[in-house]
């Protein structure tokens, strides 16, 4: 087995997480991933369900909650290519914490965020990156609160590889996700997904209209420069590889890890058992 | 039997004194039994602890002091009232006090002279182990293992100037040869985390909680020797969707915590036992709800934790009677939890977590190890959720099979994925709960001691396992042989075979627990139709002894 199948979906036709599942089955193939050697962990949502469609082992837990779950995954066994594919709202609402948190663990996992800023299960309403004044049937005079800037978020709380891509540009997404995945440490890519169900404002001609690609001159190891970057919203919206950093990761920085060894070969050796036993006599 | 008291405030080194002494009394040979009381403060307040200490096995603490050792007035003024008429209170001559039990000794000056005023701890060591007749023939073997190596030579002549300043008064019990100085001196969450090391557990992941967070402490500073990985998690959502997430990877792996920290795991075990991830909760209560009291303890968790998370599918639940039942029972839960592919969650509490207590050195040859499916035990196409007669379907590990490996939250097919059908969620759900049906059978009995024939029948689980014992013993000395106790370690699913025999036997059942609510009296109630007679019921956060118990029991708590 060295392909990656698409198993039947249950996405609106015209849904950007199409786009985003076949650039992931090219990137994987491409890469010479071993469908048996890939866990692709997700919470729940429409982008959640990502781990459903595509043949490899796969993690569907709970609402926010795949981060915790795939970095420990990976502390396991260190042989896994462990892929987070879920939402804006999974990610940096009901996960936020997580979110943050792993960015300072610095596991080396990938992290696409399916981000069409909008709730597409839940049927509309408002996430965490939804745009104010944008109504809904729950915002219904408009979203009032801030959005996240999560490639601002991510820069500030220490992240390694920080990218944008967008699910319209198929060819520079399958180059970001190869770049994130080979990426030792934790990656995030926040991906550009129209809704075509629910939002009616992010459209794929809205991203179309506004996104450009980074130049070849961009230097992505210059962090104010990054965040100057990550601060562009509006009508322009660079993608690429925004911020890039080689940091030690959570396997170099942890004693035991650091051995080399996944942690799952690791037997318990009764001599250390009993050595700790009599300690306490 | 003796019981000294050692108390002062916080920070003014009342642990660094007990742990000492303790050591030293086990070392000598007694058999050595110890409470902490303290408050939720780093500064001030009052702390104390109480050893206890005999020529034979202790099971309970005591109210009733035969010495106090006082580093502030404080002590003094709230215990001597349960001290012994005949009992001493050991204190430093600025502690002003005309109670005529003192023993004043200027132990800061000495500390001084000696060349640290922290020593004065170690005096008052010396001190105690020349008034019950010990030699320091010890000393020196006991300082290496309680104080830092540049530390010993000093705190070992604080030792002998405390010992030379007082004359011996009592005689020291009889020891048989050997009696308990090769027993380990342990307590109950550190029995419980070495428990789970020899039970083969590879990634422990928690949020500090008291009083959970010794157990933290304990696997961080083991983890490189032991080969874990040990990780204080964001919160304790986090935590619990760690272990799931190693666990599902091939990590033994166990979250622990306090019920608030539960309280956040709740719909984690929802997962755990609808993906079926082997997965070792621990619960160490206290008093609730919410913040309750941080420090002190208590057994109001049960109904919760039987009942925790929506939906319905199968789990075990055990609480841990003492500090060796700690140990060999969280070894049993992550094979429990491996075996079944289960949520299994232990319940201790802070009495137990914080007591530690003389054990027979624990023997790893009683722990078997249970694996997860081999590979080539598939036949034909691999099912993650395959029905099967017990309901136990096989688990590979992701990565280390051709096969492909599913876990998912929602109802799924044998395959793993996402269905609504209805034909297939019934047998999903049968499938899930028909774990229960294999492991009912295992389930261990609760464990009964008193009486060969008992007329009144105590019911209790958990900690109050060594209390209970000590009444029953007190009890049918004092009245004739006509009082028993079922203490349950399994509590769910509730064993009932012995429960029913007994029951029918006796005249009266009182439950005996740390609640206010009579949570044991209530599942058995729910899952045997028995209904206990009576209850003893305490729930201000401090654990009941034995002579409370046989003092409630002989004021009429038996109608």
């Amino acid at each position: 087995m060295t392909t990656f199948n698409t198993y039947e979906t249950a996405w609106c036709p015209g849904c950007g997480n199409f786009a985003i599942l076949n650039a992931l089955k090219t990137t994987l193939e491409e890469l010479g991933k071993k469908p048996n050697k890939v866990l692709m962990a997700a919470g729940i949502g429409q982008a959640a369900k990502t781990p459903q469609y595509i043949s490899a082992n796969s993690f569907c837990g709970l609402h926010g909650r795949s981060i915790p779950a795939a970095v420990a995954a990976k502390m396991a066994n260190k042989d896994l290519t462990v892929i987070v594919n879920t939402g804006d709202g999974d990610s940096y609402g009901e996960g936020g914490n997580h979110f943050i948190h792993n960015i300072r663990r610095n596991v080396d996992i990938t992290h696409f965020v399916h981000d069409n800023q909008i709730y597409g299960l839940t049927k509309g309403q408002a996430s965490p990156t939804t745009a104010i004044g944008h109504v809904t049937p729950v915002q219904t005079d408009g979203s009032h609160n801030e959005p996240i800037n999560p490639l601002l978020l991510a820069i500030a709380s220490g992240a390694g590889f920080v990218a944008r891509a967008f699910s319209g540009d198929r060819e520079h997404l399958v180059s970001v996700m190869k770049e994130a995945i080979m990426y030792p440490g934790y990656a995030l890519v926040d991906i550009f997904q129209p809704c075509v169900s629910f939002n009616k404002i992010n459209t794929n001609a809205y991203y179309r209209e506004r996104v450009y690609r980074l130049d070849e001159n961009y230097d992505s190891s210059d962090k104010m420069k990054a965040i100057q970057k990550a601060m562009e919203i509006g009508d322009s919206l660079p993608i690429g590889v925004i911020y890039k950093e080689i940091k030690p990761t959570f396997h170099e920085k942890n004693e035991v890890l650091a051995r080399g060894e996944s942690l799952i070969d690791i037997e318990t050796n009764p001599e250390v058992v009993n050595k700790l036993i009599e300690e306490f006599v | 039997m003796y019981n000294l008291l050692i108390g002062g405030a916080a920070g003014q080194g009342v642990d660094t004194t007990v742990t000492m002494l303790e050591k030293f009394l086990k070392k000598s040979g007694y058999f050595v039994f110890t409470v902490r009381d303290f408050m939720s403060r780093v500064r001030e307040g009052h702390n104390f602890s109480v050893i206890r200490f005999a020529n034979e096995k202790i099971t309970s603490h005591s109210n009733v002091l035969d010495g106090i050792i006082a580093l502030n007035d404080e002590t003094i003024q709230l215990h001597k009232g349960r001290l012994k008429e005949n009992g001493f209170i050991l204190c430093d001559t600025i502690i002003k006090t005309d109670d005529t039990r003192a023993i004043r000794l200027n132990m800061n000056d000495m500390a001084k002279e000696i060349g640290n005023p922290r020593v004065s701890g170690s005096i008052s060591v010396g001190v105690v182990l020349k008034l019950f007749g010990e030699t320091l023939e010890k000393a020196e073997e006991v300082m290496k293992a309680s104080v830092k190596e540049q530390y010993v030579k000093i705190n070992l002549e604080a030792i002998e100037q405390g010992y030379k300043s007082v004359e011996s008064k009592y005689e020291g019990l009889e020891r048989r040869e050997g009696n308990y100085e090769n027993h380990m001196l342990i307590s109950g969450n550190e029995a419980l985390a070495l428990g789970a090391i020899a039970g083969g557990l590879k990634f422990y992941s928690a949020y500090p909680m008291s009083p959970s967070t010794s157990i933290l402490e304990y696997l961080a500073s083991k983890s490189s020797e032991a080969g874990l990985v040990v990780e204080q998690a964001e919160d304790e959502i986090a935590a619990a969707n760690m272990a799931i997430g190693a666990s599902f990877a091939g990590a033994r792996a166990m979250t622990g915590t306090s019920g608030g920290g539960f309280s956040l795991k709740v719909e984690s075990i929802g997962l755990a036992g609808m993906a079926e991830i082997p997965v070792v909760y621990v619960n160490v209560q206290r008093p609730g709800p919410a913040t309750g009291l941080p420090t002190r303890t208590e057994q109001s968790d049960l109904k919760f934790i039987i009942s925790a998370s929506q939906g319905e599918f199968p789990r075990m639940v055990i609480a841990v009677r003492d500090q060796e039942d700690a140990f060999y029972q969280t070894a049993r839960a992550l094979n429990m939890a491996e075996k079944y592919q289960i949520p299994v969650i232990i319940l201790s509490d802070q009495y137990i977590a914080d007591s530690t207590s003389t054990v027979k050195p624990f023997d790893i040859s009683r722990i078997t190890m249970v694996k997860a499916t081999d590979e080539s035990d598939i036949e034909g196409e691999y099912l993650r959720y395959r029905y099967t007669e017990d309901g136990i379907s096989p688990r590979l590990i992701p990565g280390r099979t051709k096969h492909l490996v599913t876990a998912d939250s929602d109802e799924h097919t044998e395959r793993g994925w996402i269905t609504e059908s209805a034909e297939t969620r019934i047998k999903m759900v049968d499938k899930r709960m028909k774990k229960l049906e294999k492991l009912y059978e295992e389930l261990q009995e609760p464990e009964y001691i008193g009486a060969d024939e008992c007329e009144i029948l105590l019911l209790g689980w958990g900690s109050t396992y060594g209390p209970i014992i000590e009444a029953v013993d007190k009890l049918n000395e004092r009245e004739g042989s006509k009082y028993g106790a079922l203490i349950f370690g399994d509590i769910y699913p509730l064993p009932r075979k012995r429960l029913e025999e007994m029951s029918k036997r006796a005249s009266c059942i009182i439950n005996v627990e740390q609640n206010a609510t009579g949570q044991l009296a209530g599942l058995i109630r729910e899952s045997t139709g028995i209904s206990c007679t009576d209850s003893i019921l305490k729930y201000d956060g401090r654990q009941i002894t034995g002579e409370e118990i046989v003092e409630k029991i002989m004021k009429g708590g038996r109608q």
